[in-house]
């Protein structure tokens, strides 16, 4: 396993000063990408330019793209605001983390364990409906389901605790499918069978083979779920009743609700700045592991 | 054993020998189905109760208060024959879906594709996948000022500034150009989870393939794309293309935090739109289920179709 991801070489290499030069072909690929991914992360440059805004900015018609005189303001009114909460912010805050966490951790087992036979069981009695219905869900509006499902996590007792904040994000069809498609073509099927001729349970072979050849997989999984747990303000609204069960995302809009006024705007923004902190760093801790995995575990020999 | 007559002794070998008939499908297939157990009871219990629910509220009138009153077909009848705003919805969401499902599909693909061998990848993909971090509101508050029907807004300022029109254009009022501009939006904030994943997918392509492709006498990298990558990635190819699906038939934020719901003329009323506005706005969820299913027999019709462009099942 010498080759690496491929950044290869041009098959010309010509010498300069003596010295081996071998071209690699993607330079000018950044020539295209670079103002694209530019104008990509605009939006986002421009929520965090307003954060920083002092009124006077704020009040200006048309806003200017960029601040120009950076305060920390719309901090210190968000700041200010946290203390006429009703419980302590950090209450909020542990209730985001452990929801979040919890979920996409047990999001992604339960969707590698299921993906595991429907992918790599062949002949396993049920798994084509079982597919089909999978893939059917993710097609049904969402909108519609809402209410029959606060019925049955009303029915199962579970309004304002944390299990409705985690069960029912569990069945997460997307992500089902996504592992089941990545098992179908990253792991040779000859690597499980070896294993289990080596006498490893199945157990062993989905954690210690098929998990870590799915890694690019999971660690996108990790992506989405910690994207839309973290901002989900949905849930804990219709789920949770006290205010000691609420997230921070729910936060955040008593924080920045009131009369909608240009004033809001920055404090809209400055909230909007500091949740999408934490997703920002978990995105580029995950997708570096993305990228990396292959390079490490000795896949398909 | 002894006290027992003999007739029964035929039945309990037979039952002996179904016994051992399951425990042989047991020893076989137990343990996959111990693996599949925790996902299936929950989506079983928070997917699809809800969905059946949902489609025996369609045959009902249901105004959330009162219990829901069986009416049989009345509610497709009433769809199909008399509710002219929901053709329109059908036909906007067509026109988008037509356009932004292939175009994006194509549009995650070649990026992720183009980004792969780059060493600036992880911090790339951070750029173009940033517009589905933000989300779909956040993002198109921006876009309100872009396209903004006053002289400030900065697609009509630098119109007027370069002369191309004389008096200030309403982009998000004018029929001409709502769903064009939701149709853009909505692309570029599409290099959502297709863009990731065919990210991802790129890791997996076994890189042996590629040296392999190389003495077999690949020469460019569009021949190794057509020749390697793509014939690899159709698991993943299968996945992005479902997903754009989805969107593409599911668009609703985008249009309605840019054309308002309802937006002028129905212009950018999509299927979702629809039924937003009968479940949460009429409060007649009888009828916005009947609107769920009807959108669903499509996109599971065009999903099946998918799944045999993309059938991966002869690999390995």
């Amino acid at each position: 396993m010498a080759a690496v991801v491929h950044s290869r070489p041009l098959p010309r290499s010509f010498f300069f000063f003596g010295r081996r030069i071998r071209p690699r072909w993607p330079a000018p690929q950044y020539l295209f990408l670079i103002p694209l991914a530019f104008f990509s992360v605009l939006p986002i440059v421009y929520v965090i330019s307003t954060a920083f805004k002092p009124l006077e900015e704020l009040l200006l018609f048309p806003p200017p793209f960029f601040v120009r005189r950076p305060t920390l303001d719309n901090f210190q009114d968000l700041l200010l605001a946290t203390n006429a909460l009703a419980v302590p912010f950090s209450r909020y805050l542990f209730n985001s983390v452990f929801v979040t966490l919890s979920t996409v951790l047990l999001q992604v087992m339960f969707c590698s364990m299921c993906a595991y036979p429907l992918s790599k069981a062949r002949g396993l009695p049920g798994s084509n409906i079982i597919f089909a219905m999978v893939i059917a869900a993710l097609m049904f509006a969402p909108q519609v389901t809402r209410i029959p499902q606060y019925l049955v996590v009303q029915k199962l007792g579970m309004i304002d605790t944390y299990w409705a904040l985690i069960v029912p994000a569990l069945a997460y069809s997307l992500g089902l499918f996504m592992m089941k498609q990545f098992m179908d073509n990253s792991i040779d099927i000859a690597l499980i069978e070896a294993a289990r001729i080596d006498g490893a349970s199945e157990w062993t072979i989905f954690w210690r083979v098929v998990m870590p050849n799915v890694a690019p997989a999971w660690n996108t999984l990790l992506i989405f779920g910690f994207i839309a747990h973290w901002n989900d303000s949905f849930s804990p609204l219709v789920f949770t009743r006290s205010e000691a069960m609420k997230t921070v995302s729910v936060a955040m809009i008593s924080l920045t609700n009131g009369p909608a006024s240009v004033a809001r705007l920055g404090a809209q923004s400055a909230a909007a700045f500091l949740m999408s902190a934490p997703t920002i760093l978990v995105f580029l801790l995950r997708q570096a592991k993305v990228i990396q995995t292959l390079a490490h575990s000795g896949i398909k020999g | 054993m002894a006290t027992r007559p003999e007739v029964f002794v035929p039945a309990a070998q037979a039952t002996v020998e179904r016994r051992s008939a399951l425990s042989l499908f047991w020893k076989r297939w137990g343990v996959y189905y111990l693996f599949m157990t925790p996902f299936l009871a929950v989506f079983t219990v928070f997917i699809i109760a809800p969905v059946l629910v949902a489609i025996y509220l369609s045959f009902t009138y249901f105004n959330v208060l009162e219990p829901p009153r069986w009416i049989g077909w009345s509610n497709y009848k009433l769809l199909f024959l008399e509710d002219d705003v929901f053709l329109i919805a059908v036909a906007n969401t067509l026109k988008f879906a037509i356009i932004t499902g292939p175009v994006g599909f194509f549009l995650s693909f070649f990026f992720a594709w183009l980004i792969n061998p780059l060493k600036l990848k992880t911090v790339l993909a951070l750029c173009f996948y940033a517009p589905s971090i933000v989300g779909a509101i956040a993002m198109s508050v921006v876009w309100k000022i872009v396209f903004s029907g006053d002289r400030y807004g900065y697609l009509n300022y630098y119109l007027l500034k370069i002369g191309a029109i004389n008096e200030p254009y309403q982009f998000l009022a004018e029929q001409a150009t709502i769903m064009p501009v939701i149709m853009f939006v909505s692309l570029w904030m599409g290099m959502g989870t297709g863009f990731l994943v065919f990210l991802a997918g790129l890791q997996t392509v076994n890189t042996d393939l590629y040296e392999a492709g190389k003495m077999d006498g690949i020469s460019n990298p569009f021949q190794e794309v057509f020749y390697i990558t793509l014939p690899m990635m159709k698991p993943q190819l299968l996945f992005g293309s479902v997903m754009a699906v989805v969107a593409g038939f599911s668009v609703f934020e985008v249009a309605t935090a840019l054309a308002g719901l309802p937006s002028p003329l129905y212009a950018g009323h999509t299927i979702v739109s629809h039924l937003y506005d009968y479940a949460f706005i009429r409060f007649e969820m009888g009828y916005a289920a009947t609107v769920a299913v009807i959108l669903f027999l499509w996109t599971f019709g065009l999903g099946r179709i998918l799944m045999r462009l993309f059938s991966s099942k002869n690999e390995y």
